[in-house]
Formats: structure tokens, sequence, C-alpha cells
């Protein structure tokens, strides 16, 4: 555990903002563009402090809007900079334009997200609707559980976006990760630098002998070439999660995987959900299991690409199946749900899975909620209408 | 055609006949003493001129949105001092943004006023053609007062657009920056002078180039070098600099042409010669002659 030979672990408490900061601060991308929202402001303004005192050389662009810090993270990335940004609920909303354009110019930009409540009415709580709703726009998702998770996915981000040159999100749960002080370990500066190598674009704007067009206009006998080029991207990009995340995982000394199985091997009765409520539903499930009941968590860390497969294969065991989400999507069931319900059909599986949505805008759940959800999966009570919990 | 004028922004590109901007285009690059990097809004030049798998820019080049030509421009800006402090790109490097008056007074207002206001080294260029030309002529709010759009049609109620023209070079002059200036594609040894000041600025610089469009405001290919020098020889377009807050008229004369000699010219006009819109044809008159006194007024 030598500090100069850039392998020594470290200890610290830190809150999800303060940690994503500190990882963007060992990542030290060439440009990052910030535009303060609750409650992601943490993490810009902690990076601020950095560059104030010295400890990094990034280009902060202070920016008029969201949707021009991804404007701004579009033509950064587009120069060949290495480039980041961070967001929340409105923030993420009001980018969503430019979402689809970093995407199709297949722009490895990372983005922290403090995921939070859309308005109306306006609510700075977490929950997940802000992200679920860009969920179709092209980058890559992960979601985190704690401040160790957000630390480590912003470090994972930032190399999966520049090997798969598709931009990635990497998100944890507003106030309940964000303003969450939690201890975790981290890596040395030099450790996340040589873990990322050098970014070295094949084409870039600042490339000038060798000039390219960004964004040119597409027309019926392109346009949908690109989308299918984008979306085997897309489909490859699972691989090269799983790659990375091992290749973390061997660095940090954390298990990393598409997803986190706790205690579903021989599970009857699985909860299905992704962020910060894993903590208390790992801690439910061993409860229960204490007692002798059969249940298990499986939480989603890589949503977008889905890794569907695997998730199913986890689940296999499983005589019941609860799918807990922060975010609606209205007319139809929740997204994960129907990631799931979706895959369970192609593969001839007829499993009950309950939808059920909770702790929108921040709202508290607790223990017995989760519990509940066990005890209802175990008894059947399982309908096929959403379920709101504690409205 | 002539290799050097085409040696940023080439020929075979799809701009209508008599359309300014390729002029504009090509005059305010050739001043440039250094490579540049282009950013484009949305609009008639980005689709006529990257139409995949060819592009007329052999310049890098780059179109996100419609309204966010300056924050991308501004991302380029930063990552070029990013990169170049490590070496890894060419030190000296200008950047330029391309925008209509659409995606410039209106729905890029908000971009391009963060990005004079931090103080980025750009300049920005507004080919103004008085409305939404690529979506097929809709008023903009820099549409002159009375002309005729498909969003302020002419009728048995209406003359055109009742609003008049945004003043958008006092609102670029109130961020501070250190040069501003209104040209015409028909006065090309002014708009090279005016660009090579641009270029030689440090930090934002703005041109607003007048630029017609045949199409919309109705007149013959032939004619928009001729249209373009009566907006100035009439006041209704004067040539001006805002050079560290100070205005400075480049052309004037004692005996401006009539109004009318330019209105009677396009179209988009033409309602403005029946006996019902005189009152309306006066306003313009009046309009033009108090913007250009104004506008004297400043420079004393």
């Amino acid at each position: 555990m030598n500090m100069m030979d850039g392998t020594h672990k470290k200890r610290i408490a830190l809150t999800g903002g303060a940690a994503a900061a500190e990882a963007l601060k060992q990542i030290e991308p060439d440009v990052m563009a910030v535009y303060p929202i609750t409650p992601q402001t943490t993490i810009i303004e902690t990076f601020a402090k950095f560059k104030a005192d010295g400890e990094v050389v990034t280009e902060v662009i202070e920016v008029e809007s969201e949707h021009s810090a991804i404007s701004a993270c579009v033509g950064s990335s587009a120069a060949g900079a290495r480039t980041a940004t961070a967001t929340s609920s409105q923030g993420l909303a009001l980018m969503n334009e430019i979402l689809y354009i970093a995407s199709g110019m297949r722009l490895p930009i990372l983005m922290v997200v403090s995921a939070r409540a859309l308005s109306a009415p306006i609510n700075i709580h977490g929950d997940h609707s802000d992200v679920m709703g860009a969920r179709d726009t092209g980058w890559i998702q992960i979601f985190s559980e704690n401040s160790q998770e957000i630390y480590d996915n912003t470090i994972i981000g930032m190399k999966l976006a520049e090997k798969t040159k598709l931009p990635v999100m990497a998100i944890m749960d507003g106030f309940n990760t964000s303003h969450c002080v939690e201890n975790l370990e981290i890596l040395s500066k030099n450790q996340v630098q040589k873990f990322l190598g050098e970014f070295s674009p094949e084409k870039y704007l600042l490339d000038i002998e060798h000039p390219v067009t960004f964004g040119p206009l597409a027309l019926q006998n392109s346009y949908f070439e690109f989308k299918v080029q984008q979306e085997e991207a897309m489909e490859k990009a699972g691989r090269e999660y799983l790659k990375i995340a091992k290749e973390f995982e061997k660095l940090s000394g954390r298990k990393k995987d598409f997803f986190e199985a706790y205690r579903t091997e021989d599970a009857e009765e699985i909860i299905v959900l992704a962020g910060s409520t894993a903590g208390t539903a790992k801690d439910v499930v061993d409860r229960m299991r204490q007692s002798g009941k059969k249940v298990g968590l499986l939480k989603i860390s890589l949503f977008r690409p889905f890794p569907l497969r695997e998730i199913l294969s986890a689940l296999k065991n499983a005589k019941n199946i609860a799918v807990m989400e922060r975010a609606i999507s209205s007319g139809t069931y929740p997204p994960i749900y129907n990631d799931i319900v979706n895959g369970l059909y192609q593969a001839g599986e007829t499993k009950k899975v309950h939808s059920l949505i909770y702790s929108l805008g921040g709202r508290d759940i607790f223990a017995k909620d989760i519990e509940k959800v066990f005890e209802d999966l175990k008894t059947e009570k399982i309908s096929k209408e959403i379920k709101y919990i504690g409205v | 055609m002539n290799k050097d004028l085409a040696k940023n922004f080439a020929s075979g590109h799809s701009a209508c006949a008599g359309c300014a901007f390729p002029t504009i285009v090509r005059t305010i690059l050739g001043e440039s003493p250094d490579p540049v990097v282009i950013s484009n809004a949305t609009g008639c030049l980005e689709v006529t001129s990257t139409l995949y798998p060819y592009t007329a820019w052999k310049v890098p080049f780059i179109h996100s949105a419609f309204e966010n030509a300056s924050a991308t421009i501004s991302g380029v800006e930063r990552a070029h001092k990013a990169l170049s402090k490590k070496g890894k790109v060419p030190k000296k490097i200008k950047f330029v943004v391309f925008a209509g008056d659409g995606g410039t007074y209106d729905i890029g207002l908000q971009s391009l006023s963060g990005a004079l206001e931090r103080g980025h080294d750009f300049v920005y260029v507004v080919y103004d053609n008085g409305g939404y030309m690529n979506t097929g002529n809709q008023r903009s709010s820099a549409t002159p007062y009375a002309a005729n759009t498909e969003t302020t049609p002419v009728g048995k109620e209406s003359f055109g657009k009742v609003e008049m023209r945004k003043n958008l070079m006092e609102i670029v002059a109130a961020h501070h920056i250190k040069y501003a200036a209104q040209a015409n594609v028909a006065y090309l040894s002014d708009l090279k002078k005016k660009a090579r000041k641009a270029f030689e600025t440090e930090g934002p610089a703005f041109l607003s180039v007048f630029s017609p469009c045949t199409n919309n405001w109705k007149f013959p290919t032939s004619q928009y070098v001729a249209i373009s020098k009566l907006a100035t020889e009439t006041n209704f377009w004067p040539l001006f600099e805002i050079e560290d807050g100070k205005y400075k008229v480049n052309w004037a004369t004692e005996n401006p042409k009539p109004v009318e000699e330019f209105l009677k010219t396009q179209g988009r006009f033409k309602h403005l010669f029946s006996e019902k819109n005189k009152p309306v044809l006066d306003e313009v008159k009046k309009i033009v002659k108090d913007e250009w006194q104004r506008l004297v007024d400043k420079t004393e």
C-alpha cells in the first residue's frame, strides 16, 4: 500500500455527489461543461473547487443552460477532447434533443446524473423519471446503488464511452445517494489514468489536415443505415461493458457485473429494482432468509443496453417476480417491467410478474414495504394492475 | 470555378442560384489568417452544403442543431484550448459560426448570448435574409415590418408583419464585445475588411451580413447584388461597425435613394404599393428614417 507506486487504496467518507466529483477529478477530462441544478450541483461545485485549487487542468465551461451544456459537450467531444458533464431532472429533459445528436454523432461523452423527479408539480427529490425519459436516446445507462458505485461507474462509464463511441450516463439516485455520506474506497489518480488510457479518436474537428463534416443531412437513402449501425454499436456495448467492468473489478477488488444477483440462486421470490433502494432490499432479504424464506434481489446496473439474456438466466429459478420502479411510463407499464416481461415471453416462460411503482418525488420506502412485496409474491397476491406503494 | 475562391467552400453545393450565402461564406473565410473550424446552425446553408455522402466543406465542420451553434463552438474552442496546451493540435485555429437570422435572432439567441458573455474566441456570422427561408418563408424577429410571409400573410385584414425588426446589433453590443459590424454582400471590400477585423479580434466578434433570398423575397436570381446595393443606398441596411462600444457608419450619402426603390424590387413588399396600404408604406419609410437617425446619433 505504497502511495508512490499508485496502487494504494484509500477509504474515505463522501456523499454520492462528492464521490462522482472525485472520480471526475481523477479522470480529469479535457473539457467539462456545467450548469447548476439540484441535486446535481454538488458535483460541479466540488469540481469547480478542484479547478480553483489547481488540482485539475480541465477547461470548465460555465454555460447558460443544460441545453448549452450538452451542446458544448458535443462540440468539445467532436473536437477530440475527453468530455464530461452532469445534470438532473429538468436539466436532462432540456438536453433531450441534443442527447440524440450526441449518440447519433457517436460522441463518447460521459454524463453523471443525480436522478430526480420531473415537474409538474415541481419536486427536487429523487426518482427515475428523468433517466427513464431518456432511455431511448441512444445513451448507455448505468445505475448505481451508493457512493461507491457512482464513483466506480463514473470511471467505467468514461472508458466505456470511448471504447464504444457511444455516450454514457452514470446514474445515482438524487438525494438518497447524491447527498448521503457513505464510506467508499477510491483508487489513485494514477490507477484511473492508466485504466482509461489516452483518448485518441480516429476523426475529430481539430485534425485540420483531415477535415471532416460532422452532422450532415442524411435523407431516405442513408438515414436508416446510420441508425441501424448505431443500434449495432449499442448491441455490442453490453459485451464491452462487461469486459471493462471486469477489468475494473481486477483493479479495485470490487465485484462488477451487468447486475447484482443477491441471494437469487435458489430464490423463489425475486424483486428486481435499480438504484439506492437495493441497500434496504438486501437488508430485507437477509432478515427474511434468517426465517427461512427463499427470497432474493436482482439489482439492475447496466440498463441500456438491457442485458436480457443474463437477467433471464438469473431469474430462471424464481416462481414469482416483482419489478419495483421509481418511474411511470404513462399509459403503459413502467420500463424495466416491460423489458423483463418481454424477455420472459420470448423465452416461453410463464412466471408471474408484478409491477410496482414506489418513491416518486423522493417519498420514503421502508423495509416493511419491501417485505410486504415479498409476502405478496409468496401468497401470489399478484395482479396485472400496477401497484403504487404508499399512496 | 476559381480554385482559390473555393478552397474552403467548394462548388457543387445545392444552394439556389442567386443565393447570397456562398459568396458571404467564401469572402469571410478567405480573410482568415489561420485554419478555420466551422459550426453551422440548422438552415439553408447546412442542408445545401452537407447532403450525405457529399460535403461542400473543405474545412472541419460541425452541424449539431438549430439553436446551439454558439454553444457548440464554445465546446470546440475550449477543447482547442485544452488540447493545444498538451501540444496535440495546432496552436492557431479560428472558430466561426454561420447561422441564419432564425438561428440567431430567435431560437439561437440564448446560446449566442451565453457564448458572447463567456468571451469565447470566435467569429459569429449571421446571414440575414429576414425569415425562416429553409422552411418556406415564415416570419422571424428579423423580418422587416410589413413584409409578406407565410405566417404573416397579406389579406383583407392584414398588411403582413406588424412588428419592427429586432435590433440585434444593440443586443450583441450590450455584451461588451470588442467588435461587431453590419455588412452587406454587395459591398465585398467592406465585408472583407470587417471579416479581417473580426478574425483579428481576441474574444468574440460578430458580423451581421445582408443576404437576400431569391425564392422568398421573390426576385429574379440575377438581382441579388443589385437589391443588396439598394438596401444600403436607401438606408434600409446601413453599413456600420461597433468597435469597443463606439459606433462608426461606413457608408453614407447626403441623398439616400427613396426606400420604395428597394421595396419595389421584391414580391414580399408588392402589396405596399396599393392605395389602401399607403399608410403602411409611409410607416416603413418612417421606420427606416428613424432607425438611420438613431444610428447616426450613436456615432456622435
